[in-house]
């Protein structure tokens, strides 16, 4: 009898966890839907949780202080992902069902997920913003229409780190020796191929490194280093990867300033991992970091002194920042959307439009208060990157300061290799490249 | 009651061996395959055919895959996702470089490149067992993505070793939709399922369980240990390759070689040790279970929030489903470490004596 009751209770268990039903529509009748595929566990939690909260954190305070875009509100759902793909792809199909005009625009924050979410954008129409990662050649947008690399990508990034460090010797790298730490990834692989240009052009002698994931053992890679006495060691790292680097380097005697990490080893969960090693330690960023912005001082009082804020403790850290420019970027292209397609809530395929044909220049960042925080952006249908710019920061022991103005790297080189590569995409695909309409 | 075979009689070899001997089976199966080929199409949204009953097809064929292997074979693998990458990249260099290439046969060479590259790592099998079997296959797991990003060819130069499906087409029908999409799984699906479901009743099948419970008794009474356990390998691999050809090419359209990563290897693990170990069925409810619990939990977590108002930040209820899930896990472990298959069977023993049991 007892295994009877037992049986039974497992198998209604069961039966109650398979009958996943479809959710029931929150209520977002006539607000702009934002559908964010976010993450918070897993291994790069700490990550995604600064980033997402900074996210929403602007979205409330459109909402608190502006009350929505001309009117119209916004509403949001995320999903959380784990930074698995299948997951994501799962999420994604969820959260496009939600409301008649979808969810706006995607940012997957994650290259395996947009990796999985590039040929569904043509068709379900909706835009996938990838800010600083995925497909770099996704920037020419007559292959690409529907992915937007903005800000910079990964070949902006490496250029402009070769072009830092041969300002930081003062012009020329002539027969300098450049090292590139990388993690054993797809992501470490994007930038062998423009670095590898770079050095023949520039003519400095260019050596990479692998540092298999997770990357928390970097011994006989800085063995290598310090052998090889390189002038540069450029830090392609993510996760854990990055502080133990740092590290590392302090063990081996590498001096600390003359490394230059990309965007995704910059941000202080890496630098206060590695402690007082990381003094000196360069990295290239997207955004500046600090809560000297009138933004931020917007969404404290407006959010946080209201109790609709996330989390105080992010508040100011580089990928917080970079949340806000994320959803700054969604926001004002439904903005730029609405003046086309009318004062309500857009569609993906107006929002399309709208991020296509964003204009956001310094007037306009000053006036939604991000200042310096990042560069000016304005996108074509030729190119879905904007500025290419980056900014250089520097670990100062207690928080990130700025190192450089904005610069941008070898753009004309990029560009034909974005061409190259974006039009033997078109050719597996059987895709004819042009601009969309309307 | 429902379940008494009472008054069915078989009166030849073949009702005997039947794949279900029972009528109610059969009914149930015919019933089963009626729903799943043409009410499911008929009344599932896209999301319901692309975010859950596509992976969770293609995931089922990827723990039956490892299930003939471990579960029937008794060699315990954790290289199943690299097979499936093999897969994956094997049908896209079928498709990329041999011209007009019919795509299901690019699907099954995608499965025998997967069988080759498994029989090769299956050979340590021969020497070390167990856990230290689980090591060496674990070296496939880390070798094979490693190798597919290092060599540019296998992802025709990409930048970063991604690979892009190409457009599924059949005899000049484009499988663009969800729908077709989901049938073409279901269909190749059904039919490996079938087979495998034969072959573990088959001379193969049974070589492959002697040697599963002992294999040097299996050696005695004349079993060839290095075949059976190749063969093992061989056609668990050909199984997850195909899986992963599908969950390239049905399922995400671009994938990544890090995307087969050990993550992968240990879910479809957990399927075959929750669904059942050694047992067809123990797959498809395995899969079912790991793919389908977390996304419900997800929902009701989420819905509960917005409906009692615990107002939870989005961080709490993503913690609170992994412990969920979790903890359900250990529980039906406990309840029944088996597996949920054995649960059915378990069931169907209930139900043939209910509503009298004594």
């Amino acid at each position: 009898m007892k295994t009877w009751i037992k049986t039974l209770t497992v198998l209604l268990a069961l039966t109650g966890g398979l009958a996943v039903v479809q959710p029931v529509a929150a209520q977002q009748a006539g607000t702009q839907f934002m559908g964010i595929l976010g993450y918070r566990v897993g291994p790069y939690g700490a990550n995604g949780a600064a980033f997402f909260t900074g996210m929403i954190d602007y979205l409330n305070l459109v909402n608190e202080k502006d009350g929505g875009i001309n009117g119209v509100k916004l509403s949001w759902e995320e999903c959380e992902t784990e930074y698995n793909n299948a997951k994501g792809v799962e999420c994604y199909e969820r959260l496009k069902t939600r409301t008649t005009t979808g969810p706006t625009a995607i940012h997957p924050m994650s290259t395996g997920i947009t990796y999985g979410l590039i040929d569904k954008a043509p068709v379900d129409k909706i835009p996938l913003i990838t800010l600083g990662y995925g497909r770099t050649d996704a920037t020419d947008g007559r292959v690409f229409p529907w992915v937007f690399p903005i800000l910079s990508n990964y070949w902006d990034g490496a250029t402009g780190i070769v072009k830092f460090i041969g300002d930081q010797e003062k012009g020329s790298l002539k027969g300098k020796k450049i090292v590139l730490l990388y993690h054993d990834s797809a992501y470490g692989k994007e930038p062998q191929p423009v670095l590898e240009a770079e050095a023949t052009k520039l003519g400095f002698e260019l050596k990479m490194i692998p540092v298999p994931h997770p990357g928390n053992e970097q011994q006989s890679q800085w063995l290598q280093i310090r052998q090889y006495k390189p002038d540069w060691v450029i830090l392609w790292g993510w996760g854990v990867m990055s502080a133990t680097a740092l590290s590392t380097a302090q063990k081996v005697g590498y001096p600390r300033d003359k490394m230059v990490g990309i965007w995704w080893a910059g941000s202080e969960i890496d630098t206060q991992a590695a402690g007082p090693a990381a003094e000196g330690y360069y990295a290239a960023s997207l955004n500046l970091a600090g809560k000297d912005f009138q933004v931020v001082r917007d969404v404290e009082k407006f959010v946080y002194a209201k109790g609709k804020g996330g989390d105080p403790k992010l508040v100011g850290t580089v990928l917080w920042n970079r949340g806000l420019a994320a959803a700054m970027i969604t926001v004002e292209a439904v903005r730029t959307a609405q003046g086309k397609y009318g004062k309500k809530p857009v569609t993906g395929e107006q929002t399309r439009w709208g991020i296509e044909n964003l204009n956001i220049d310094q007037k306009r960042l000053d006036q939604l208060g991000f200042g310096s925080m990042v560069p000016p952006l304005k996108l074509s249908c030729a190119d879905h990157s904007g500025s290419g710019l980056v900014r250089f920061q520097k670990w100062e022991g207690a928080k990130w300061n700025a190192a450089s103005d904005w610069m941008s790297g070898d753009r004309a080189l990029i560009r034909k290799m974005v061409e190259e590569s974006a039009g033997k995409y078109a050719k597996e695909k059987n895709i004819t490249p042009g601009c969309m309409k309307g | 009651m429902f379940y008494r075979e009472a008054g069915q009689f078989k009166t030849s070899y073949a009702a005997d061996q039947a794949l279900l001997p029972i009528r109610q089976d059969r009914y149930g199966m015919f019933i089963l395959l009626a729903i799943a080929f043409v009410g499911l199409p008929l009344l599932a949204s896209d999301y319901w055919l692309t975010a859950i009953l596509i992976p969770f097809l293609v995931f089922s064929l990827a723990a039956l895959g490892l299930n003939i292997l471990t579960g029937y074979a008794g060699q315990l693998s954790l290289g199943t996702a690299a097979f499936m990458a093999v897969g994956a990249v094997a049908t896209y260099n079928f498709e990329l470089r041999v011209p007009g290439m019919p795509v299901l046969i690019s699907f099954i060479l995608g499965g025998l490149s997967a069988a080759a590259v498994g029989v090769l790592f299956g050979l340590p099998s021969l020497r070390i067992k167990g856990f230290y079997l689980a090591v060496a296959t674990l070296a496939a797991q880390f070798f094979i993505p490693w190798l597919i990003t290092k060599v540019g060819w296998f992802s025709n130069y990409s930048a970063s070793g991604v690979i892009t499906a190409q457009p599924i087409e059949i005899l000049g029908m484009p499988f663009d939709t969800p729908m077709r999409k989901y049938l073409l799984v279901l269909a190749i699906v059904v039919v490996l399922a079938l087979l495998a479901k034969n072959l573990v009743r088959s001379r193969i099948g049974r070589a492959w369980m002697a040697v599963r419970d002992m294999d040097v008794a299996a050696e005695v009474i004349g079993i060839r240990i290095l075949r059976t356990k190749l063969t093992a390998f061989a056609v668990s691999s050909f199984y997850c390759g195909v899986a992963g050809a599908l969950y390239a090419y049905a399922y995400l359209g671009s994938v990544e070689p890090d995307g087969f990563n050990l993550d992968l290897s240990f879910r479809i693990l957990f399927m075959v040790i929750v669904g059942g170990v050694g047992s067809i069925m123990g797959s498809f409810l395995g899969a079912a279970f790991i793919t389908l619990m977390p996304i419900f939990l997800e929902v009701a977590l989420t819905e509960a929030n917005t409906a009692f108002n615990l107002n939870l930040g989005p961080g709490v209820t993503s913690m609170s489903q992994l412990l969920v899930f979790g903890g359900l896990i250990i529980f039906f472990l406990i309840v029944e470490p088996h597996g949920l298959a054995r649960l059915w069977q378990i069931a169907k023993e209930k139900l043939r004596l209910w509503p009298f049991p004594h």
